[in-house]
């Protein structure tokens, strides 16, 4: 396959906020992502997409140092955010996966109540007191388009939500230490349709404030939300371009292929 | 919480409005550089044919990106037919250029005398413009539907005119130029109505989801 050369340019109309660079991931022997290079903007949404085993989650992982909790992982190359590399030997990491929040495919709320699932992470990175807590609270579940639905039974169990709510519920309490950037990993696949579609309107939302990279296997909730899509095939970048471009007009022939539902 | 995809269609709406505001100001000028032989005016709607061309492209384009956020059931539809309605108005942008390019030559020469309606002919293709954007914009079926039978009045018209000038030029070899050029701009608002037609059966396509094209013998 030809190596690509991405270029930096394709961050259009918002500033360069991650610069993923020759970055190749090994599991053991087996090399799961090759000599990436991507420059993702900031306050935009980016897509990745690419079948099962292209190593779209893995690249996503990176970004927080989620890898770092997988034995036999070895990393080369680097991921420089706001010019800084998150994995130089003095980042706490901690505070990197502050900057840089996540969000999994399964809502996995604490089995907690609705209002302490929020002010979790506050209460371990700062000190707030009642009010200010109550405020953050407030804060981020209208952020995440939920405090309408949950106002009257904050102190109820976060489990008795729906799959939708509880993904919103986490997204509430991923936003609420502020972080710069969102990850997203398929948030919305096990969700019906309204609620996706709930999902879908508040990444929208979210974007005017967060950095957003989402993986996603819905090439039209690629298309209905993100701003820039990457497409990646058996741990290689084939294509990154506008979404637009990459869903009427793709350079390659694989993507076409991938996003036509021809293979994958 | 707005609803993205409900902006983006709005926002085609908007500019189908937009453009075929533009179109029917076209007409407009067309028939009045024309009826009053001004040269100026008929120049002028030659040189606007451009934006209203630029319409069309920007509305396929914007129909083609929310396209690819697979919109289903009234939504695709509308999409499509925002397409269709877009290459409509800009083919009657077409017809209005065409008319303003005989009025320009026409406003050069001598009138030709002889009374026929084109006034009522180009007041009766209008309408049926207006009223099919106006069912497009309130999504209403009936409305479209009570619009097809008039292009059948428009051609009667139209089918009169030209048996009007034929005659005069057959009396008057001189005028036979001048004449052709009348039966251009007449069969030019015939064919505004055609589009003013077409553009109430992707009304009733929208509404319905019927397709009536060619099963009703107008």
């Amino acid at each position: 396959m030809p190596k690509l050369n991405v270029p930096e340019a394709k961050t259009s109309g918002s500033a360069a906020l991650i610069h993923i660079e020759a970055l190749s991931l090994h599991y053991g022997a087996s090399k799961a992502l090759k000599d990436i290079s991507l420059t993702l903007g900031e306050r935009v949404v980016t897509a990745f997409i690419g079948p099962s085993g292209c190593g779209k989650s893995t690249l996503l992982r990176c970004l927080n140092r989620m890898n770092d909790l997988i034995d036999n992982v070895r990393i080369e190359g680097g991921v420089k955010i706001g010019g800084h590399n998150i994995y130089s030997s003095d980042v706490d990491v901690i505070e990197l996966r502050k900057r840089v929040g996540m969000v999994f495919q399964k809502s996995n709320p604490f089995p907690k109540s609705i209002y302490e699932n929020v002010a979790y992470g506050l209460r371990l990175h700062s000190s707030q007191n009642k009010s200010e807590l109550d405020g953050v609270v407030e804060q981020s579940l209208r952020s995440a388009a939920l405090w309408d639905e949950v106002k009257d039974r904050l102190h109820s169990s976060a489990l008795g939500l729906s799959g939708g709510q509880q993904q919103r519920l986490c997204i509430a309490r991923a936003i609420a230490i502020k972080p710069e950037i969102i990850l997203m990993d398929e948030p919305a696949s096990a969700l019906d349709p309204l609620a996706t579609a709930r999902i879908e309107e508040l990444i929208l939302e979210l974007k005017k404030d967060f950095t957003i990279v989402i993986v996603t296997h819905n090439m039209q909730q690629a298309a209905r939300i993100s701003d820039f899509t990457a497409f990646f095939y058996i741990g290689e970048l084939i294509e990154f371009d506008s979404t637009t471009k990459i869903f009427t007009n793709p350079a390659k022939k694989q993507t076409e292929d991938y996003v036509t539902g021809r293979f994958g | 919480m707005e609803n993205h995809f409900e902006m983006g269609l709005d926002a085609l709406r908007q500019k189908i409005l937009l453009m075929a505001s533009r179109a029917e100001t076209a007409v407009n000028q067309s028939v009045q550089a024309l009826v009053q032989r001004d040269y100026d005016l008929a120049v002028r709607v030659r040189e606007d044919d451009n934006i209203i061309d630029q319409f069309e492209v920007d509305i396929d384009e914007m129909a083609i990106v929310l396209l690819t956020k697979a919109p289903l059931a009234s939504n695709l539809r509308l999409i499509t037919v925002a397409m269709k309605v877009s290459q409509n108005l800009e083919r009657i942008g077409d017809e209005a250029t065409k008319i303003a390019k005989r009025a320009r030559d026409l406003a050069q020469e001598p009138p030709v005398k002889i009374n026929f309606d084109v006034n009522r002919m180009a007041a009766m293709s209008l309408a049926m413009v207006k009223d099919a954007l106006d069912s497009f914009v309130h999504r209403d079926s009936a409305a479209a539907r009570a619009i097809i039978p008039r292009d059948r009045e428009v051609d009667a018209l139209n089918k009169e005119i030209h048996q009007q000038l034929a005659q005069h030029m057959t009396e008057n070899p001189d005028t036979i130029g001048r004449c052709l050029h009348w039966i251009v701009a007449a069969k030019s608002l015939e064919r505004i109505a055609d589009h003013a037609k077409n553009i109430a059966e992707e009304v009733v396509y929208l509404c319905e989801a019927q397709d009536i094209r060619h099963t009703l013998k107008n």
